[in-house]
């Protein structure tokens, strides 16, 4: 994934220039999910709803597989991405499970651990 | 003449204003959270301000990246609340004052502050869960409110220093104001917290609490680090904690702090709280 110069920390992305050009069809078509009627007219035709945002190929891989590392390796925003979770019904719970790999309850014991 | 009377500085997410609706305030997960907010009400109740400048970022709700400011001003009569792609009921509009958005304005941009002006603008879960859990019992906040919105969307963010400056130009340009007229600065984000990457989850407890001790021994301790800096420090979302220091770089004179609060977790977010009075 690109980064701003010098930053190299493991795990961790900035969403910078290089990010937002790669990413704007995705970020937009998710920026439509605060319309419930986008929301509606994505689930019922997918597919359809990503070519009219002009996504690429690559990114419309990644949505149909719900793959949030991909997501975000395709130049999406976790921000905007937030809205299409919403869609699936995962919470930041899951999202973390999904991408650290941990199960959900496990993902949700680390977080009580960092409280101790 | 107008008057700084304090600044109050608090995490934000979602999954706050699904509580709220659930009425789950005093359910164990949320009451260490919920139950932090009961001094700095009985803070606002006696203070009762008229105006409140509100520090927060937007999460895609207002702006998006077609054009994306680093600073935004609201300059409205009222602000709505809107759906942000989960349909969690939204609040009613928040009260604005135009013409003290145009003389922060104003004050700003003759300041060097070349801010974005925005006569409509949707504010989102940053700014109105901070309203809701500050005024519990009000449908709506009794104060007139000003947003004033930071990026943390796209890089590059404005620097942590920026941020504080940005602070110091507020609290001139409320000095200039001739009525008498009490006004609280709210900042709302961090703690510590990262939604995305495989370091997600992440939470730097140790970060945090130090970043709020300096708020009140040494408020420009945190301006030293890069973004970058504070994103290793307290994750990607973490670098919020920016709503903070240009809350607290508002606050003139003499300051005091008269409460704090902090949990982990709620939601993926270390979650703080903190109560400052001007003298």
């Amino acid at each position: 994934m690109t980064q701003a110069s010098g930053f190299n920390v493991p795990g961790t992305y900035l969403f910078d220039g290089d990010m937002a050009m790669k990413g704007y069809a995705l970020n937009k078509m998710c920026f439509s999910f605060n319309d419930a009627a986008n929301r509606q007219a994505f689930a019922a035709d997918e597919a359809g709803y990503c070519r009219r945002y002009g996504l690429n190929a690559e990114q419309c891989r990644v949505v149909h597989e719900r793959d949030v590392l991909g997501l975000l390796a395709a130049g999406g925003n976790v921000y905007y991405l937030a809205k299409f979770a919403g869609i699936l019904g995962l919470d930041v719970q899951d999202l973390g499970a999904l991408q650290t790999g941990m199960s959900k309850e496990a993902f949700k014991q680390m977080l009580l651990e960092a409280g101790k | 003449m107008a008057k700084i009377v304090g600044g109050i500085t608090t995490s934000h997410v979602p999954a706050i204003g699904r509580a709220i609706a659930q009425n789950l305030q005093q359910d164990p997960y949320w009451k260490p959270f919920f139950d932090g907010f009961a001094p700095v009400q009985k803070w606002l109740d006696e203070v009762k301000p008229d105006v409140a400048i509100v520090i927060y970022n937007d999460h895609g709700l207002n702006f998006f990246l077609d054009k994306m400011p680093t600073f935004a001003v609201g300059a409205a009569a009222q602000y709505c609340n809107a759906d942000e792609g989960w349909g969690i009921p939204t609040l009613p509009p928040f009260a604005g004052d135009a013409e003290l958005s145009w003389r922060l304005i104003n004050s700003l941009v003759a300041d060097e502050f070349d801010i974005t002006t925005c006569q409509e603008m949707l504010v989102d879960h940053a700014f109105s869960l901070p309203m809701k859990l500050l005024w519990p019992e009000h449908e709506t906040p009794p104060v007139r409110t000003i947003p004033v919105c930071i990026n943390t969307v796209q890089y590059p963010l404005p620097s942590a220093a920026r941020c504080y400056k940005l602070g110091e130009a507020i609290a001139r340009a409320v000095a200039s104001w001739p009525e008498e007229l009490k006004v609280v600065v709210i900042g709302s984000g961090g703690l510590s917290h990262q939604l995305d990457g495989e370091r997600a989850g992440f939470i730097n407890k140790a970060f945090d609490l130090q970043f709020m001790d300096s708020l009140s021994t040494a408020p420009k301790w945190a301006t030293q680090y890069s973004n970058e800096e504070l994103v290793e420090q307290t994750g990607t979302q973490g670098v919020e904690l920016l709503m903070w220091l240009t809350t607290r770089g508002a606050l003139p004179g003499e300051v005091v702090e008269r409460h704090r609060n902090y949990h982990i977790p709620i939601s993926n977010t270390a979650a703080g709280l903190m109560l400052f009075e001007c003298r």
